[in-house]
């Protein structure tokens, strides 16, 4: 039994480059798979609403009368159901991940005319 | 004559990384008795079965535990597909070998990270969790998550790894492997380290049959018992032996889980020198009628799972009984007798998990 049997890992540390890093200088680069969050392609969605019944914890709502679209990012837990079973492949996972919030808020996009609003 | 006190230990203890509470009798310094209380994070995750169809049921299964997240969820989904009689094709059966095999990497390096913080060798704790990080990195590449990695489904598996991929990260394991035999001579050689870990938390092989131990707490105490030797996913293609000790206290088992380590890497090797090319999944259709029974062996030991199905998309019940319940009364075991100051070190021995005791 030796007590210095960490002194070389300990060295090598002291002489070599940070492992962590310097964030938010330098953001992360996410591998092509991740799963950050959900976007649609809403010119392409003919709302069918089959997203909506496959999402696992209910987050999307479809409505075909007003051709809109809302996620409820703070629900979805990104697994990747919506996109695998979207017809027009107007769903897509995006890698970077839902932007922190003070509140939950639900995402709606509409075909026409095409508009982004923010409701609680 | 020594003071008899009752000290209570937990729920929120520095040592804890999830809340259990032990109340422990003492006699001055010597535990007599522990006597342990768990529950206090209690989901009811069994109880969505009545919410939650089968398929989308994966999801919430993957959610016990978010280290064992990947044999969570492939330990239902080979039960529905045995109820189911679903045939994977093989591609998918080595693929799920080789994250159940990460996964496992990964927890025994969480849990010698922990280890080391508990005995207080705070820049060990770094250098583990260091290489561990390469294995969620590797995880995120793979899977496109970190924790939850959403690849398992009912008839195989959602996403692919391309040979290039699996041979990017043998490179990263050969990598690993090399600076893991410099870290583990800190683990077993270190004076300071052993005197923590040597001769303390004896559980004999008899105790450990009879208590029902499992997992590297079990084989540490000289039992050779793996679950992966009952041929799921695709371990019965690969060679390999249980890795046991004969000696039984904390420093056998933290031998074990080293070994292990390099274990999971020498399977991974083989999984990918033997992995076909192929389909990863296949439809599947109908709902499941009947009920089966499935043993996985997870990094902390055996979990199984029961699933009972009624031919509707709702399954009737499923039942899962976690590694760490099945340690609780062996490590109480070794408790009895023990110094108060070791009583953090007995505890992680078992590498405790009550997020997948308190589905």
């Amino acid at each position: 039994m030796s007590l210095l049997t960490f002194a070389k890992i300990e060295l090598h540390n002291l002489f070599s480059k940070p492992a962590t890093r310097p964030y938010p200088e330098q953001p992360r680069e996410y591998p092509p798979r991740t799963r950050g969050h959900i976007e649609n392609d809403v010119d392409a969605c003919v709302f069918c609403g089959l997203c909506s019944k496959k999402c696992p914890t209910g987050a999307i709502q479809v409505n075909r009368g007003e051709k809109s679209w809302s996620i409820q990012r703070f629900s979805c837990i990104q697994c990747g159901c919506c996109v695998e079973s979207c017809p027009k492949k107007c769903l897509s996972m995006h890698q970077s991940y839902t932007e922190p919030a003070q509140r939950k808020t639900i995402d709606t996009v509409c075909q026409t005319p095409v508009e982004n609003q923010n409701a609680s | 004559m020594s003071k008899r006190s009752i000290v209570p230990f937990g729920p929120q203890h520095p040592v804890l990384p999830e809340p259990i509470h032990l109340d422990l009798a003492l006699e001055d310094e010597k535990v007599v008795e522990a006597i342990p209380s768990i529950g206090f994070v209690h989901r009811g995750l069994e109880k969505l079965v009545e919410k939650k169809d089968f398929n989308e049921y994966v999801y919430v299964a993957e959610r016990i535990c978010g280290i064992c997240s990947f044999m969570h969820g492939m330990g239902y989904c080979e039960s529905v597909e045995n109820i189911m009689e679903v045939e994977i094709p093989p591609r998918a059966k080595y693929l799920r070998t080789i994250w159940c095999e990460m996964s496992r990497i990964h927890s025994h390096l969480l849990w010698l990270g922990l280890l080391a913080d508990a005995f207080g060798f705070e820049s060990l704790f770094m250098e583990t969790w260091r290489m561990r990080e390469k294995v969620l990195d590797m995880f995120e590449y793979s899977t496109g998550g970190r924790v939850i990695f959403s690849v398992n489904k009912i008839g195989g598996q959602r996403k692919d790894m391309d040979n290039d991929m699996i041979r990017e990260f043998l490179s990263v394991f050969a990598d690993m492997e090399r600076d893991l035999k410099e870290l583990v001579k800190t683990f077993l050689n270190n004076s300071a380290v052993n005197s923590r870990l040597r001769d303390v938390g004896f559980l004999t092989k008899q105790q450990a049959f009879d208590l029902g131990a499992v997992g590297p707490f079990m084989r540490s105490s000289g039992i050779s018992r793996d679950t992966r030797k009952l041929g799921y996913a695709a371990y019965p293609f690969l060679d390999f032996e249980p890795i046991t000790s004969d000696v039984g206290d904390c420093y056998a088992r933290t031998d074990v889980r080293i070994r292990e380590i390099f274990q999971s890497i020498d399977l991974i090797r083989q999984a990918a020198a033997k992995i076909p090319n192929g389909e990863v999944s296949v439809p599947v259709k109908g709902f499941p009628q009947g009920e089966y029974f499935m043993r996985v062996e997870q990094p902390r030991g055996e979990a199984i799972y029961y699933v009972k199905a009624n031919g509707t998309k709702f399954l009737d019940r499923v039942r899962v009984r976690t590694p760490t319940f099945a340690n609780l009364p062996g490590m109480l075991e070794t408790m009895k007798g023990c110094q108060l100051a070791d009583v953090p070190i007995l505890i992680l021995t078992i590498d405790p998990c009550i997020s997948c005791t308190e589905r």
